[in-house]
Parts: structure tokens; sequence; C-alpha cells
């Protein structure tokens, strides 16, 4: 009889390729995403070395980190990243990877396409240069981010070489209270155990919780999993996850898809198999979370005053704390509840699928942002959009005073026109609020988009339970 | 990749945990095509104001900076975007180590892959790194797996031994994973693919 084995374990056991001596473990990536950010210098070192792409078929790749989200229509204006997403185009051209560019419906963040074309499936392996890659964890796979070297190599032999990483069970139970959603518990989960505290592990989120939460909300757990260090993060495959990849473009049909169930259905981890490291979360107990500082561990209930810094103990994280106050122009002891917002960003990895649209909605919905703030909503996908639309959520938006934008990455890194100005404040979605993330001198708050929307509405940070 | 060699040098402190590769270096640098040419954008929003203009202040402007090869890090140092814009801006400037009580995973192997050397000490010899005066130097020994300190101890560092043999030997891990075709050849006869990017039909 076998040894009780983790979901983890499992996933990593059915790609090893290679085990030599003094060497990490050689593993199979099954599916590789590219974007056009971290993979031209790995295209340029197949070039220069005469290699092919090995598996173009298990690669698919897209733009969205620098890609304007208005006009679509209209040339890029900004040079640089025009020639950065036309080089991914044509490298994509050259070594036969099918890429969902601009022109595409299909285009959008690399981590919400994924999942949406059926391309994310159970117990695969799933690499990008992109530290999100952890979001596609939700439906049971071991996705994780990779480097540019890496990304090369996966180019030309489709596998790592990689060390097993610990394990960490996440146990969340109990019902979230109105008002509390999959971002608070994430957000809830990094402030627990601080951004350094799952390096080295993956994540398995367990419990009640994670299993009431529908597939989008898994998303969003999973996708800030590297913002408490931990390179990856998995939930393992249910009937959740069967409903919601049923008959997506890339998911099994017919008879395979009666094979794969019976295949996912084996990969949850075994009775009585042990874990390194394990947290547990009360959810029935969280409030909505904010962050208040320049690292994502720098979160509170939005209720909570933000932490004084002269009350902590050891000297450098004091000096990180004082540090991320004097940039965010804050005061210790103080609470966040009313500070003014100057931007709303609603949208990214995180929180840019439909659920979180709705959310965003039902808030904005008979309601006018607030004159002095500056609402942008911009789905993860054409797709997302799309079906926003459908429903009429952009009528929701617009209605409200909030700017419905085109797919892409946007205000989440500022890598596009989608940016603060210095000094400004913005209740944001995304999944960073490191100094000048969103723009050179802009302060973020992290938080649901729940608490985004009543924050546009307010004007100041609220508690979006005073509008339900 | 050139192999990695014994070395000394002065430190640069930069008494901050968990500093982000976002600061290391900011998104808008890494519209670019190429790996070079990011050394002077290293650090570049605590190291210029808003004009471009070089920060007194920020220990990277001052003297001691100068010819420095080890960074001295806070805890989780790297931590955020799998960017290796991060280590190719940090080599580029010139540091050859970066030393701290823990690295993120990702920059951790990015780095490896890039001839720069993250060394994990223990917390009280951290300290007593931040306490020591401008001019002390360290020396870096990866084949002893040392940090030698200027009253001459020598403190063990962890690295892993297939990344210690890659830097020591100049070893390309891309060269040695396509030796590996029979293996891969191999697995992939054996497994039957879930999806196919190209199939016409999806």
């Amino acid at each position: 009889m076998n040894q009780a084995r983790t979901i983890v374990e499992k996933v990593w056991d059915a790609h090893v390729v290679a085990e030599n001596p003094g060497a990490p473990t050689l593993l199979y990536i099954d599916l590789h995403l590219v974007h056009e950010v971290t993979s031209p210098q790995a295209f340029e070192g197949l070039r220069r070395r005469g290699l092919k792409v090995r598996r173009p078929e298990h690669t698919l790749a897209t733009t969205d980190h620098n890609v304007p989200t208005t006009g679509r229509g209209l040339p890029i204006a900004n040079e640089t990243s025009a020639k950065q997403i036309a080089q991914l185009e044509r490298n994509c051209e050259e070594f036969g990877v099918t890429c969902y560019g601009l022109a595409s419906q299909r285009q959008g963040i690399v981590h919400v396409i994924g999942p949406e074309l059926g391309l994310t499936q159970p117990g695969m392996t799933i690499v990008c240069g992109d530290s999100h890659t952890a979001t596609h964890g939700a439906l049971g796979a071991l996705a994780f981010g990779i480097g540019t070297s890496e990304v090369e190599q996966v180019l030309a032999t489709q596998c790592l070489l990689q060390r097993k990483p610990k394990s960490f069970r996440v146990e969340v139970n109990g019902a979230l209270r109105p008002g509390v959603t999959a971002k608070d518990v994430i957000l809830a989960l990094i402030a627990k155990i601080g951004t350094g505290g799952g390096t080295g592990c993956v994540f398995e989120y367990r419990g009640s919780t994670i299993r009431a939460l529908s597939m989008e909300e898994r998303m969003t757990v999973t996708n800030m999993s590297i913002e408490a260090g931990a390179r990856a993060g998995l939930v393992a495959p249910d009937a959740v996850t069967f409903e919601y990849l049923f008959g997506r473009p890339y998911a099994p049909h017919g008879a395979d898809w009666d094979r794969a169930i019976s295949r996912w259905r084996q990969l949850a981890s075994d009775e009585g198999a042990s874990y390194d490291k394990q947290v547990e979360i009360d959810a029935d107990q969280l409030e909505p979370m904010i962050t208040f500082g320049t690292s994502p561990g720098m979160g509170i209930p939005i209720t909570g005053a933000i932490p004084d810094p002269s009350a902590i103990a050891d000297p450098i994280e004091r000096e990180s704390v004082r540090k991320a106050l004097r940039y965010m122009d804050l005061e210790g002891g103080k609470p966040l509840l009313g500070h003014r917002v100057n931007v709303v960003f609603v949208g990214s990895c995180t929180n840019g699928r439909l659920a979180d649209l709705r959310q965003a909605a039902s808030v904005l919905k008979g309601r006018k942002v607030s004159p002095h703030v500056r609402t942008l909503i911009v789905p993860g996908s054409y797709e997302v959009k799309r079906l926003a639309e459908a429903e009429g959520l952009d009528q929701i938006f617009g209605a409200a005073g909030a700017e419905w934008r085109e797919a892409g990455c946007s205000m989440c890194l500022a890598m596009n026109d989608d940016r603060l100005e210095p000094g400004e404040y913005c209740v944001a979605t995304s999944n960073r609020n490191f100094e000048g993330r969103q723009g050179p001198g802009g302060r973020t708050f992290l938080a649901s988009p729940l608490t985004a929307a009543a924050s546009a509405v307010a004007g100041v940070v609220t508690d979006v339970r005073t509008m339900l | 990749m050139k192999p990695f060699t014994k070395f000394e040098s002065r430190l640069v402190p930069l008494a901050i945990d968990n500093v982000d590769t976002d600061q290391i270096i900011p998104a808008r640098f890494l519209k670019t095509i190429s790996k070079e040419g990011l050394g002077d954008q290293l650090f570049c929003d605590w190291r210029y104001d808003a004009e471009g203009r070089p920060k007194p202040d920020f220990i990277l402007n001052q003297p001691r900076a100068r010819g420095a090869e080890i960074l001295l890090a806070g805890d989780n140092f790297g931590c955020g975007s799998s960017r290796e814009h991060a280590p190719w801006a940090l080599t580029q400037f010139g540091f050859r180590a970066v030393v701290s009580t823990s690295f993120a995973d990702i920059f951790r192997q990015n780095s490896l892959k890039n001839s720069l050397l993250p060394i994990v000490v223990p917390r009280e010899i951290h300290a007593e790194l931040f306490a020591l005066p401008p001019e002390a130097t360290l020396g870096v020994d990866l084949a002893a797996q040392t940090l030698t300190l200027p009253d001459g101890r020598a403190i063990e560092f962890p690295v892993d031994s297939f990344a210690k043999h890659c830097l020591l030997e100049g070893v390309d891990e891309l060269g040695y994973i396509l030796q590996q075709e029979t293996a891969i050849a191999n697995y992939e006869a054996r497994g039957a693919f879930a999806i196919n990017t190209l199939r016409s039909s999806a």
C-alpha cells in the first residue's frame, strides 16, 4: 500500500522525467503560458542557440501587461510598449506558438484566459514568467511563476529542474459574513503569516470556506499565494471545478471528459497525508480587510487601527513599517476608515473576473461614484468584458460615473497609461501595494471589489457593510 | 556562464525587510527586449528624485557603494514579481552576492542562474554585519560555503548542491537539460497530453 500523499505530491510524482544524483528533479511542464514582458530575452536565447520551441502545442501566448485599455482600434501610442507587443507576435509567428494578441477575442490577462479557455485543468503542471501563475492552482494544478531563464528552458525542453517544495496546509473554516469575500480571506492569511510566511512551500487551501467558494473566488485566493511567499497554492478539484470546466473550448469533451473526471477525482490529498506546516483561519470571524502599507502583509480589518511602529520590537521591522507609513503619509494608531481616496481600480488577475465585476456592480447600482474619485473598471479578458456587457454591468458602471475599459493588467502595475499621479491614494482590487507599483509616488490600499466600490461612492475608505 | 570565483568586498547595507522586485527594478523599465542597460535603473525610485537627480542620502549614491560587490539586505529580500530583471539590474550595478536572513523563492532561483549568490546568515550574524564600519570587508568563498568576517570568523552558509556546482564550473543549466533528451522523449512517449493549443477545433 502506498503512503498517503498530498495533491501536490501526486501531481509532482506524475511529472517526474528524471531523478539524477546531485541534481534537482527534472519535471515535465504540461502548459506554458507566455506574455510580452518576460519572454523576449528567452526567445532571443533560443535564436542564439539555434533551438526550437519543443512543444508549441503546450504553449500559449497573449499580450496583457503593456496593452492600452482604451481605443483598441488605434495604434499603441507608447513606442516601447508597441515594440514589445509586436516582438511577442513576431516571436510566436517564428516559433509556431499560438498567440491571442490584441486583435483576438481571446485576449486577456494570462491568468484569466487560461482557466476561462479550459486550458488550465486539474493535475497539470503550469508555468508562466509571472508570479501570479499560482492563480491556476484554484483548479487543482501545480502552477508557479518562473524567471526568464526558466522560460527559455521550458520553451526549449518543456522541462524544469526543481526541488520538491514543502507542503503547507491552509485550513479555512466557517461561513463568510455579509460584505466579506475571498479577497478578505487571502488578505487575512497574508497579514497572519507575513509576506515570507510561505517561502519554500506550496499552499493547499482546504476547509469548508474554500469548498463553499465559487471557482472564480477560489482563483482570487490562490492568486495571492505568492504575496505570502508561496510559489503555488492549490485547491483539490471537486464538483465546483468540474462544473466550471465543462464545455470550455480546450476542456476535454465526450468520452475524454468522463475519463478526465475519474482521473481528477483521484487528485485530492489522501486521508492522513502529512504537511510540513499548517495554519488555521476562522473565516466566520473575518471582517473586510484593507492594507495600510507598502507590503501585502500590512493588512488590517477595515474598522481597525493602523499599527503604531513604536510598539514593534524588532528594529529592522520597526523601521520598515515606519518607512511604509512615511511613504503612505499615514499615522500609526489612527483608523483608515474615512481616509480620502483619489482613484478606485477594479480589475487585475486577482479580481478582474465576472464575479468580481458583479460584486462591484452590486454596490454601484443606483449610486454615483464621488465626483473627485476617478474609477476604473477593467475586465480581466475580452471574454469577461463580453459577458459583463451581456448582463448590462457596463450600463451600471457607466450610470454610476465609472470608466469601463478594455482588458489588460492596467493599473495593477502601471506599465500602460493607467497610473496614479504622485501622492494619489487608490483603493485597488489588485494584489500589490508596493511603493510606486501603480505609478511613481502612488499609494495603494488593497481591498475587495465590494470595498473598492463602496469607497468610490463615498470618496473615502468605507466599510461596505454600511451600504449593504 | 563564467565560473564564480572567491572574492572580498565592502558591504552596502540596506536595512529594510521585504524589499520587493518592484523596488529593485520598477515595472516601467521592463518594456525592454534586452537584458542589458538595467544597472543604472537599479532601485530607481529610491535612488533618484523626480527630476532624475541622485538622492545623496540613498546608500547606492554614497562613496562606500562604489565598487562594492555585496549587498546586505533585510529579511525576505526579492519578494513579489518573478522578473529576472531584478538580478540582471543588481549584477549590472556590480553586485555578486546579497546577504540576508531569507530570500523569496523565485528571486533566489533567478539569482543563482545569473551568478548572483544569495547568502543566508543567522539573525545574530546579520545584526553584526549591519554594525560593521563602512570600510569593513567580507570574504565570499562559494567552494567552502563560507562568509569570512573582518575578525577572521568564517560563517558557513547553505547553498543548493547543484546550483553550487553550476556556479563554480560555469555550467549552463539549459545545456544540462538538453542532455536529458532521452528521458524527456521517454516521458513524452508515455503520456497522453490533455491539451493542444494548436487544436483547430478549440
